[in-house]
């Protein structure tokens, strides 16, 4: 009896992995073979012959260059100015004496849960309208970055909470000003957690669609999440040859930076990442 | 922790926590008051509205709780409907129920399966919206989609499934789109259980199913809230679905969210789009009220 429910329970395991595997993957594969095939199509088929032309269209193609550099312009701001402010405002909750800080940390769990997605888009527009923002990359970062901020500080100040403070009192006793010793004490010691947000960060905005769609008028200043919507004949139907060779190039550095998180540090789970 | 000597003085504190603060209270804080008044307003984008918007009361909310043709499709409560279909389909079904099935099987097991499929859904996860959505209308469509040409193979029909099933076609690809945060919470969660609570149960001769319903239900309960309370907020708020349906054919797959773009930013009706975002507001109000008490409790509890 034990044996075969121990083969039965094996077999179980086997169907249960094969049918959640296939679920994940199935959508996924027409994007590994639909850029390398000649002709343009939706259907799953092995690209013959093997063809790197529509790489070679897409990478002639300046506007859709011109986009992806958007986009790391876009990302790489919003990375920058949330991981910086993110680190200061974490450790100072973590180390100085703040009033309300019960509900500042509230608060901001509360606002950031409350105001996103379309609704929040309504107001913002509104805002960017009125403060000259709309159209520029200034309006789109500082979206998102209000839009982060509270959550980066908040795994940030897990990450400062666990430093000890050792190296910090010691700095002070040496007479270090705080600007000094955040900068050469505390944020070395820091690197993995400001990293972990950096990249955070750098992929939430690199595939977010819906406020440079909102924000942006200018095609020029497109990032590469709206500059797909261009491959298009004038019929209106999409060139698939050259979509889903961007589309491949467009998700690589998404790709590219899992792999390194994974290696580097292991696709930890932190409890709010995405809180 | 022993109260000790706080290393930054306050005002050095303060003025570290300036720059975040500024950036929060100007694009988060501030556009969540001021939208309460544009919803009392007629604003538009262009013309006399635009320059001088006009005090009009209630009459936006009134608007969309309109009663007469509520469930007509187009209208508020067709895109209510249709979010809460959603959201219970994609979210709670969905995404908890595939994340805790997988955690499950994957308990205290090794090996190439799990980093296979842990893999796949977190990629699934993390690749940027719009390449899903180009994947999903090819996977999905009717005369050449992946998916049909294997239920042909198994001698099942075609379906058009993004013109006849637009909204069954939105949650299933919700949930593979955000089951990877279930899977990955549910699993953490179970990683904590001492290996002893099962052992006990096996030995008292349980069977699998009922420890997982007496012994590891009970265990991850405040995790299961926590997941919960998170993927109904973000399937609510959620945008993606525009980029593959478009909410059509016909608003069949209007979610509110979409509902609240097509008025705000096709339509250019401020006011009305405005009473929309508060209305959703409230609600994610309601849902971050529940998370934060979650929170409380636990931090009591340790």
């Amino acid at each position: 009896m034990t044996v075969i429910r121990e083969v039965l329970s094996r077999v179980l395991f086997y169907l249960f992995s094969a049918l959640i595997g296939a679920f994940f993957a199935l959508p996924m594969l027409w994007l590994l073979l639909a850029p390398f095939n000649a002709r343009g199509t939706l259907a799953l088929e092995i690209p013959r012959p093997f063809t790197l032309a529509n790489f070679e269209a897409v990478f002639a193609n300046t506007f859709a260059m011109r986009a992806l550099l958007n986009s790391v312009f876009i990302a790489g701001g919003t990375m920058l100015v949330v991981t910086l402010t993110a680190t200061m405002a974490a450790y100072a909750l973590s180390r100085a004496e703040v009033p309300y800080y019960d509900l500042l940390t509230y608060g901001l769990i509360l606002f950031s849960s409350v105001v996103t997605g379309t609704a929040a888009m309504v107001p913002i527009f509104l805002l960017a309208n009125a403060l000259g923002l709309v159209d520029t990359y200034v309006g789109v970062i500082l979206t998102f970055t209000g839009g982060l901020l509270p959550t980066a500080i908040f795994i940030l100040r897990d990450f400062v909470e666990g430093l000890p403070r050792s190296y910090e009192e010691s700095a002070m006793v040496c007479g270090a000003t705080p600007w000094q010793m955040v900068r050469d004490v505390v944020m070395p010691l820091l690197q993995p957690g400001m990293m972990v947000v950096a990249i955070w960060a750098f992929v939430q905005v690199w595939g977010a669609f819906l406020i440079p769609f909102v924000l942006l008028r200018t095609p020029e200043r497109m990032p590469a999440a709206i500059a797909i919507y261009s491959f298009y004949t004038e019929a209106g139907t999409p060139i698939l040859t050259l979509t889903s060779a961007y589309a491949l190039l467009y998700a690589i550095p998404v790709l590219v930076l899992y792999l390194f998180v994974n290696a580097r540090y292991g696709f930890r789970f932190f409890g709010g990442i995405k809180r | 922790m022993t109260q000790r000597r706080p290393i930054l003085s306050m005002p050095v504190g303060l003025l570290f926590l300036l720059p975040a603060m500024v950036f929060v209270a100007v694009f988060l804080v501030f556009p969540s008051l001021w939208v309460l008044w544009i919803s009392l307003t007629n604003q538009t984008l262009t013309g006399e509205a635009a320059l001088r918007p006009r005090f009009v009361g209630l009459a936006n909310f009134r608007a969309l709780f309109d009663f007469e043709n509520w469930m007509v499709r187009g209208y508020f409560g067709n895109a209510l409907r249709n979010s809460v279909l959603f959201v219970i389909g994609s979210a709670l079904i969905g995404q908890a129920g595939l994340g805790l099935a997988i955690a499950w099987a994957f308990y205290r097991r090794r090996g190439i399966w799990r980093e296979l499929i842990y893999t796949l859904a977190i990629l699934a996860w993390i690749i940027p919206d719009v390449v899903v959505a180009f994947m999903w209308v090819a996977y999905l469509d009717r005369d050449q989609g992946t998916l049909n040409a294997i239920l042909s193979a198994l001698g099942m029909g075609r379906v058009d499934w993004l013109i006849e099933q637009p909204l069954l076609s939105i949650i299933i690809f919700n949930t593979w789109r955000g089951a990877a945060f279930s899977m990955l919470l549910f699993s953490s969660a179970l990683a904590t259980l001492p290996p002893s609570y099962l052992e006990a149960a096996a030995v008292a001769g349980a069977r699998p199913w009922q420890a997982f319903r007496d012994i590891i239900l009970p265990s991850i309960r405040s995790h299961i809230i926590t997941d919960l309370v998170l993927i109904t907020l973000w399937t609510f708020n959620t945008f993606t679905p525009y980029l593959i349906t478009a909410g059509g054919p016909t608003f069949r797959s209007e979610v509110v969210s979409i509902y609240t773009f097509r008025i705000a930013f096709q339509h250019f009706e401020f006011g009305r789009g405005a009473a929309v975002a508060v209305v959703m507001m409230l609600i994610n109000l309601a849902l971050a009220l529940v998370y934060l008490s979650t929170l409380r409790r636990e931090a009591r509890a340790r």
